[in-house]
């Protein structure tokens, strides 16, 4: 297993001019860099991330569009891998951060967590490149010649849950920028606004 | 001019308004009354369909789709919008996604004696999420689409266009122009 925060820190070094669209991992992600093509919108609904990060990737083909999406998000719209194959944007690389958990809601299991297989699923659904990483050190080998891949790529990202236990109303919220800012300043950084 | 019946919507007005507002994309799953107006999509090069399994589903892809500077329709039925409630907030609502939603109004009569609840709730859903909606029935109704999408423009949102088409008429064959 691994831990989000280092994972992402070394995704850092060789995210390049991607859009990257944080997901659950934002918390991590946010003091590490919050410009423009950093998108972390929070939880607008959940569920819909892989969806977005597909919009993106296919309204912007000359770009690399990196997705951290996680397993609870997914489940909710398995049929959004059906559509990201089909529409096979070479662009988008879809990590999801699997923790196993619902970790902001306490920490209770996602369904039958430990014997999903998701790359499996990925690959039912038409990926032709999909992987999984519990091993620090092998992600790291493999990330850079992954990001050359052609996408679609998915890639399971087995993650030590950080479990949220605080209420709502107790907790450090992590964003800087509201979900519509977050957008609109993603418009102005492509010159669109 | 089209040669349809007064009391339709002919696919062909449908498809030249999206192409007079500029759509890029069509983000859409299929309900009972498209499949003439999917042809005609289907033969656009302009037009890309992107074909969801579940309509809340097209509402985080317009979303990402205009975020990266398309200008997305989203096409789906009644139901599938009723579906989509959370994803409407959160996605297009609460990003401030100025995208229009052509919805057909399944069950829809215009006596209002309904058959099938899911006219029965579709205004009184859009009334709950405060969503602007232009009712068209037939092609002399066909402006109000690009009020909608003016309208989605100016409140920086989405506006539902509800195909409230009895007789059917996206199942009819695209009509010959006048």
């Amino acid at each position: 297993m691994m831990d989000t925060a280092e994972l992402l820190e070394f995704f850092m070094q060789h995210r390049g001019d991607a859009i990257v669209i944080p997901g659950r991992g934002g918390r991590h992600w946010v003091p590490l860099t919050d410009g423009p093509f950093d998108i972390p919108l929070g939880d607008p609904a959940m569920g819909g991330h892989a969806g977005f990060g597909l919009g993106v990737a296919l309204a912007q083909p000359e770009r690399k569009v990196v997705l951290f999406d996680s397993e609870g998000d997914i489940l909710m719209s398995l049929g959004m891998l059906v559509t990201i194959a089909e529409q096979a944007p070479t662009n988008l690389i879809h990590f999801i951060l699997d923790n196993g958990v619902y970790a902001t809601t306490g920490g209770q299991p996602v369904p039958n967590a430990e014997n999903v297989d998701y790359v499996a699923i990925a690959r039912g659904s038409g990926y032709e490149r999909a992987y999984e990483f519990s091993d620090l050190e092998d992600f790291k080998r493999e990330l850079p010649s992954l990001l050359n891949e052609m996408g679609p790529v998915f890639v399971r990202l087995r993650v030590h849950p950080e479990i949220q236990n605080e209420a709502i109303g107790n907790r450090r919220p992590w964003r800087k920028r509201t979900g519509d800012q977050v957008v609109a300043d993603l418009r102005k950084g492509l010159d669109l606004e | 001019m089209s040669d349809a019946s007064p009391n339709v919507l002919s696919p062909n007005v449908v498809h030249e308004k999206m192409k007079e507002n500029g759509v890029t994309d069509v983000v859409w799953l299929p309900d009972s009354e498209t499949n003439w107006l999917y042809l005609l999509m289907k033969s656009d090069p302009d037009l890309r369909l992107v074909g969801v399994s579940r309509e809340g589903h097209a509402c985080s892809v317009a979303a990402g789709l205009y975020a990266g500077g398309n200008k997305p329709i989203i096409l789906i039925q009644n139901t599938g919008m009723m579906e989509s409630g959370d994803s409407i907030r959160g996605w297009l609502k609460g990003l401030n996604v100025p995208v229009v939603l052509m919805v057909g109004y399944r069950g829809y009569t215009r006596h209002g004696v309904n058959k099938d609840t899911a006219a029965t709730y579709t205004e009184r859903f859009l009334n709950a999420f405060d969503l602007q909606y232009y009712l068209v029935e037939s092609d002399k109704d066909a402006d109000r689409i690009n009020i909608a999408f003016e309208e989605a423009q100016r409140r920086q949102g989405p506006v539902v266009v509800l195909v409230a088409d009895e007789f059917h008429g996206f199942t009819q064959a695209p009509q010959a122009k006048g």
